[in-house]
């Protein structure tokens, strides 16, 4: 059921052309994405963790290197995306943009509603699902996108600063709220945060990149067992933890340039 | 959207008064013009081919409506002014989608989709009634022409709107150009394109108008041009005023598309009530 490793990445590397001799944003990232785990990826901003996300998911083509899906039969992956916007189109009612893909794949508006409401369930959006995006608080969009993107049942769900644009409450609550939903369902997860406690509750392995130009820095096991619940933030096994990660990610200090004075 | 001043809290049945109330504004407010027009008739004592009364244009426009005149030249109008927000809309959706997706297109027509704007359509008008004849054709190609470029800026400007990041949501799920169409540029262009139809639609008239003008022998311009010929104002008023019904009644229709198909968008604050 779960080879060893879902996604071979190899070697890859990105230079985005901006006409000054090119912005590198990853080099040489060698990274195994095993199935049915869930990988954190952290690092400063700038480290091109988003660059790596985007890659996955085909929005970017890499400059060299590969990407190796393990999939049956060589079938193209089937890869959720969740965006740090909830990106949902305003247009359509919670359920009709959860149903959205289940329409692009043919299938009727009835079984695709039917598919719907036990994702609505899952993420907890019950009483809210002919509500339009515009009426939504932020948390709840973003659970819209998540089921949006878990609906597909894909192979790879990549999640880029999801919580990213919330308040400090409404994240950690949804944090939690993920760990409970990815329990329920262990799909392969791929996650970029700012947050090394959200990495360290949810992951089973969190990668760390480094500043500009982004290069793979630590590679580390996540030792708590699960199933967790999110009172493990406060023991001190995860403070230490966190500790240890926050050293391994250093904010390359970017040079403060000096206002001179122009000289006559 | 929040309001930059706030508004004073109302009580929901003080509200619901001066909603009541609002209502009676608007017939009020068209009495009072009707009235305000007779007074300066009878005061000014100024003749009927100069200016007539309301109650004479009313006569007219029931003799008008019970021979049957009206309501033929009304409804060849209106026929031109739908064939040519048609012919017109249509073409300026297809070139505008095609233009909103090629740039380098846009850059090679420019030159001349500016011309035709710059073009007044009463100077050429009567070049193109020479050509095409006083009938219907030559009038549903000047409507068609005065539409064009308002659909056509408006089809550019909403296709070129649609967010990136709701293109990444379709390109992440391996949409097919014809599912981006369906179910993301309609959809997240149909705003600006019906405004700018909105627009074209109130346009239209004037195009029909003009061509019927310069040579006709049916429709409302006709009929103005005869009433003008014959010092009978009181007709002109009535033609007018089939004019501007056709136009608030046009408008009124893409209004009524548009609340029906953006409902997702509708804002109560922003509701106005010019229609």
């Amino acid at each position: 059921m779960c080879p060893a490793t879902l996604l071979r990445i190899k070697n890859l590397s990105v230079t985005f052309q901006d006409g000054n001799g090119g912005l590198e944003a990853l080099d040489s990232v060698n990274l195994d994405l095993p199935e049915c785990r869930f990988v954190a990826v952290l690092g400063p901003s700038g480290s091109g963790k988003t660059t790596l996300l985007r890659i996955i998911a085909g929005l970017i083509q890499p400059t060299s290197g590969s990407l190796q899906f393990n999939t049956p039969e060589g079938n193209p992956p089937r890869i959720g995306l969740v965006f740090q916007q909830a990106n949902l189109m305003p247009w359509r009612t919670a359920i009709q943009n959860i149903t959205l893909p289940l329409e692009m794949q043919g299938i009727s508006e009835k079984d695709a509603c039917e598919r719907a409401r036990g994702f609505i369930d899952l993420v907890g959006l019950r009483g809210f699902e002919n509500s339009w995006p515009r009426n939504l608080s932020g948390g709840m969009a973003q659970r819209v996108a998540l089921a949006r993107a878990l609906i597909q049942e894909p192979d790879l769900l990549l999640l880029d600063e999801p919580f990213g644009a919330l308040d400090a409450l409404t994240r950690e609550h949804m944090g939690a709220e993920l760990l409970r939903i990815w329990q329920a369902r262990e799909t392969t997860v791929m996650m970029v945060t700012h947050s090394i406690s959200e990495a360290l509750l949810l992951a089973d392995r969190v990668v760390v990149l480094s500043a500009r130009p982004g290069r793979l820095v630590r590679e580390l096991d996540v030792p708590f067992p699960r199933p967790r619940t999110d009172e493990i933030r406060y023991s001190p096994e995860f403070v230490a933890l966190s500790h240890d990660l926050r050293a391994s990610i250093k904010e390359e200090p970017e040079p403060i340039p000096v206002a001179r004075k122009p000289k006559k | 959207m929040a309001a930059i001043y706030p508004s004073p809290k109302r009580s929901p049945s003080q509200a619901v008064r001066t909603a009541k109330q609002r209502r009676w504004f608007m017939p009020v407010s068209l009495l009072g013009g009707l009235l305000l027009w007779q007074i300066i008739v009878t005061v000014s004592g100024l003749p009927a081919f100069i200016l007539p009364s309301p109650v004479e244009v009313a006569v007219r426009f029931w003799d008008m409506l019970t021979g049957g005149r009206l309501l033929l030249h009304t409804a060849v109008t209106l026929s031109e002014l739908l064939l040519g927000l048609l012919a017109g809309g249509g073409a300026a959706t297809l070139t505008g989608y095609a233009l909103a997706k090629s740039p380098s297109a846009e850059r090679l027509m420019s030159p001349y989709l500016i011309a035709s704007q710059a073009v007044p359509v009463a100077a050429i008008a009567p070049l193109l009634v020479i050509w095409f004849g006083p009938g219907m054709a030559s009038k549903v190609l000047i409507c068609g022409l005065t539409v064009f470029f308002p659909v056509l800026i408006n089809t550019i400007v909403s296709l070129r709107g649609v967010p990136e990041n709701l293109r990444d949501v379709m390109r992440a799920m391996r949409a097919t150009p014809r599912q981006t169409l369906l179910l993301l540029e309609i959809p997240a262009a149909l705003p600006v394109y019906l405004a700018g139809l909105r627009v074209g639609a109130t346009l239209s008239v004037i195009g029909a108008v003009v061509g019927e003008l310069v040579g006709s022998n049916q429709g409302l311009g006709f009929l103005i041009n005869l009433g003008r010929g014959q010092y009978d104002t009181a007709l002109v008023f009535v033609a007018v005023f089939g004019l501007v019904t056709l136009a608030i009644l046009l408008y009124g229709t893409v209004l009524l598309v548009e609340r029906r198909c953006l409902a997702w968008q509708s804002d109560p604050d922003k509701e106005t009530s010019l229609l």
